[in-house]
């Protein structure tokens, strides 16, 4: 066994073997942590296949040693059975990995989607045009912040929590029944990452009203603008930051001043 | 109605303004022509830079082979610049042909910088004529530095053609503010059109980049005539060519990145939309396969150096370091290669709650894929000096002191690297985009005075034997052609990215592009494509290779006695 554990093949076979143990079953495991999908999977595996493979022929000696067993059963007469067995199970896995590629299922396939699509530099909100380059929650300047965080809160029970959730998680009762799920605030990955006036574009206009350059896009998200008012989306905007503690993406102030 | 008079405009807006190529559409072959077009130039701007920094090398450190290798390349420049004015021309006349109205409103701005870029060409073709036949006219004495100093004005006018076309591409994708579709191009003054946003920073990347490209270019020459050599003297000449070729391309690559970020925040800058669309929006899965080639570009650059350790006496001292390098850099491969909004089933995106991973998605934002990188690049450098250090023993008496100075640069830069990486999560996202100067900064202060360091404590070392030139393992020079084809790969993937960020545009916000091509291209046929261009121009350049082994057979005279192994 202890001989087996030095041999360089055996250690890379080994080391493949426990990296998918980790990737596959131990990081689902962890603490606030959830199943790793499959392509993210093939995509870690391949990086460690590359490491162990670079790793045992970065050096002549170990490179030679590597490659007796494959030797050996190739070519060795008393490795007959074991050869056979190889072969068969390579043509086996091939197959196996084929048929469940072509295999038709009732599945939505993956979907390879945009989270942001591009802002345009101006809306039309209700026929008044807002410029979104350089702009800031109007409400963050004026009149009370306790208040306007009270409209948004309303706004959000009224209107959005039935997709986005209690928690602003995206785990609303509807959410199981959407594709793609519903954003959730609470992931450093959506409005923590956005400016206020991309979040507000996004409420007002919803998924009729993304560009063309923000395709490819599935979005059952509503045109809030045909139902709220610029200011309850302002508020609902405030409310989302102050319920999640991420602040929003500020504007970088060019040389010449302007945001 | 409305939409009828639409299209009505639309259609008498259009009439003569396209015509179509056949099979494969006009997109496709303007595609084509101008990315080979653009390979081409890139190995034709960046070997010149190589030949006379090697020249250089040969006239000032008295080394022949260095010599021998710059007029090689020059050889093989000469067919290669033929290739790239066919390529331009054929650019030219499909643009002229199949994009008359959109071709004809560049010329009107840009139609002086045309005829200085023609006049500039003219130049450069005589210039290179007469560095390559005077070779060795111009050999010895005052004529070898003449004949140097026409090599560097091959790269003056070389660099100013790109610099010229550069302005042409950088208007069409950032034109200056106050330019709208109104305006009429007669009224826009050249040197405005010329100073946009991105012209600078895409000539510095293109720059960098075309002496990466000129780096990997050579390394795969190199370990073609390597793989193809019958003598030891062959091997060795071929083996130490392609070290030199790594060695560059892997010095420039460590740099650009850098140049690559302030283009990327120039571009932001000019408009969020492009950068969005760039950087979280459709192209942000080009980032993703970007990630994942310049990961294979680190690990065979590593790689290669490390299988070459083993033809250098005392570089056994280093053998266990460098299993940690590459713990490192696979780890870094690891996070960099992490997608944000993962490609997943149904099943798994109810699992996660999203597209987003709640745990491994935190490697996909941007602090982790700057540490990961930042780490990556102090890991290849510490390759590089374990390479440079292999058969010396430093003899300066402060030698140990030295080497303890090194080893606390490389712990800070990892240090601050690692500091601003995990700060970064708990930081609004101006602030963390401020983190990566501070990264970027205690990395090449580390990668400077270390290798101050190192040069000083190298004076006098004593030499633990010359590197056995030409034993270098068959799969060695296979990284090497990995290290070529991946470059050229990202050239066109990345090129595909900074022009498919104009979408729907020629000129982006100026002058939209009404042919049936104007959607932004799937990434499965973007893929084709630039395989496509990558294989034409990879084929193309293997016949020149080809071509410059048939010269340099005509004149080979094999050695009767066994050559001896080429010292350091």
């Amino acid at each position: 066994m202890r001989a087996y554990l030095k041999h360089p093949f055996w250690q890379a076979a080994l080391l493949l073997v426990l990296a998918y143990i980790v990737i596959v079953f131990i990081i689902p495991l962890l603490p606030g942590s959830a199943v790793v999908p499959k392509s993210v999977v093939l995509q870690y595996m391949a990086t460690v296949l590359v490491g162990i493979l670079i790793w045992v022929s970065d050096e002549e000696e170990r490179w030679t040693k590597f490659k007796e067993p494959l030797h050996d059963v190739l070519i060795q007469p008393r490795l007959k059975v074991v050869r056979t067995a190889l072969l068969a199970a390579v043509t086996l896995i091939v197959g196996c990995f084929t048929y469940s590629q072509v295999r038709a299922g009732v599945a939505a396939p993956p979907n390879l989607r945009s989270i942001h699509p591009a802002p345009p530099s101006q809306i039309t909100f209700r026929g008044k045009t807002i410029a979104l380059v350089g702009l800031d929650n109007p409400l963050r300047r004026t009149g009370d912040m306790a208040a306007h965080l009270a409209v948004g809160r309303r706004v959000y029970y009224q209107n959005c929590v039935p997709c986005h959730g209690d928690h602003l998680d995206g785990q609303g009762h509807f959410a199981a029944g959407l594709n793609p799920l519903p954003a959730n605030f609470q992931d450093n990955g959506t409005i923590a990452q956005l400016t206020e006036s991309f979040v507000f574009w996004r409420i007002a206009k919803g998924g009729p009203g993304l560009p063309r350059e923000g395709t490819p896009w599935n979005s059952a998200m509503p045109a809030w603008e045909d139902f709220l008012t610029e200011e309850e989306i302002w508020s609902v905007v405030l409310f989302l930051y102050d319920q999640t503690g991420w602040k929003p993406r500020t504007w970088e102030v060019s040389a010449e001043g302007s945001k | 109605m409305v939409d009828a008079l639409h299209l009505l405009q639309a259609a008498a807006d259009t009439t003569g303004a396209y015509r179509d190529f056949p099979w494969i559409g006009s997109r496709a072959a303007v595609w084509i022509a101008a990315e080979i077009h653009l390979m081409f130039a890139a190995f034709v701007l960046g070997v010149p830079i190589f030949a006379v920094v090697a020249e250089a090398i040969g006239i000032f450190g008295k080394d022949q082979r260095y010599d021998r290798l710059s007029k090689e390349f020059t050889r093989l420049l000469l067919i290669a610049y033929s290739a790239t004015a066919l390529w331009g021309a054929t650019l030219t006349f499909l643009l002229a042909t199949l994009y008359p109205k959109f071709f004809a409103y560049l010329l009107s701005i840009f139609a002086p910088s045309v005829w200085v870029y023609g006049a500039i060409f003219f130049f450069e073709s005589f210039t290179l004529y007469l560095y390559y036949y005077g070779w060795d006219r111009w050999k010895y004495g005052r004529a070898k530095i003449v004949h140097w100093c026409l090599g560097i004005l091959l790269n003056i006018w070389g660099t100013t053609v790109m610099f010229i076309a550069d302005s042409w591409l950088t208007y069409m994708m950032t034109p200056p503010r106050d330019i709208t579709p109104e305006t009429s191009p007669a009224n826009i003054k050249i040197w405005h059109a010329i100073l946009n946003h991105t012209w600078m920073p895409i000539n510095i990347h293109r720059l960098i980049g075309n002496v990466v490209f000129g780096g990997a270019i050579v390394g795969a020459y190199a370990s073609y005539r390597f793989l193809a050599s019958r003598t030891d003297e062959e091997r060795a000449h071929y083996d130490w060519m392609g070290y030199v070729g790594n060695f560059i391309a892997m010095s420039a690559l460590i740099v650009l990145p850098f140049a690559g970020y302030w283009l990327g925040r120039e571009i932001y800058q000019y408009d969020q939309s492009l950068g969005i669309t760039m950087m979280g929006g459709f192209m942000s899965w080009l980032w993703v396969i970007q990630a994942f080639l310049i990961a294979v570009l680190f690990l065979a650059g590593n790689y290669y150096l490390w299988v070459g350790m083993g033809r250098i006496p005392g570089a056994e001292r280093y053998r266990p370091y460098t299993k940690w390098l590459l713990v490192v850099l696979v780890l870094g491969a690891l996070v960099w290669g992490t997608p944000h909004t993962m490609i997943a089933d149904s099943r798994e995106l109810a699992a996660m709650g999203g597209s987003h991973h709640p745990l491994l998605g935190a490697l996909g934002v941007m602090s982790a894929k700057n540490t990961a990188v930042n780490l990556m690049i102090l890991a290849t450098f510490l390759s590089f000096l374990l390479y440079r250090r292999a058969n010396i023993r430093q003899v300066v008496p402060w030698a140990k002191t030295g080497t303890r100075i090194q080893a606390a640069m490389f712990v800070i830069a990892a240090a601050i690297v690692l500091f601003f990486g995990i700060r970064g999560y708990f930081v609004e996202a101006i602030v963390r985009i401020g983190y990566s100067v501070y990264q970027v900064g205690a990395v090449l202060a580390c990668i400077v005075f270390v290798t101050l360091i190192d040069v000083l404590m190298a004076r006098g070392a004593q030499s633990l034997g010359a590197i056995q030139w030409g034993k270098m393992p068959p799969r060695s020079q296979y990284a090497l052609f990995i290290l070529a084809v991946t470059f050229t790969w990202l050239m066109g993937l990345m090129g595909f990215a900074r022009s498919g960020i104009r979408q729907h545009w020629h000129v982006y916000g100026v002058l939209q592009d009404m042919t049936p091509y104007a959607a932004t291209p799937a990434l499965g046929y973007a893929a084709i494509m630039i395989s496509t261009c990558v294989l034409i121009f990879l084929s193309l350049v293997g016949f020149i290779f080809w071509l410059g082994g048939l010269a340099e057979k005509s004149t080979f005279v094999p050695s009767t006695v066994e050559a001896p192994h080429v010292g350091h």
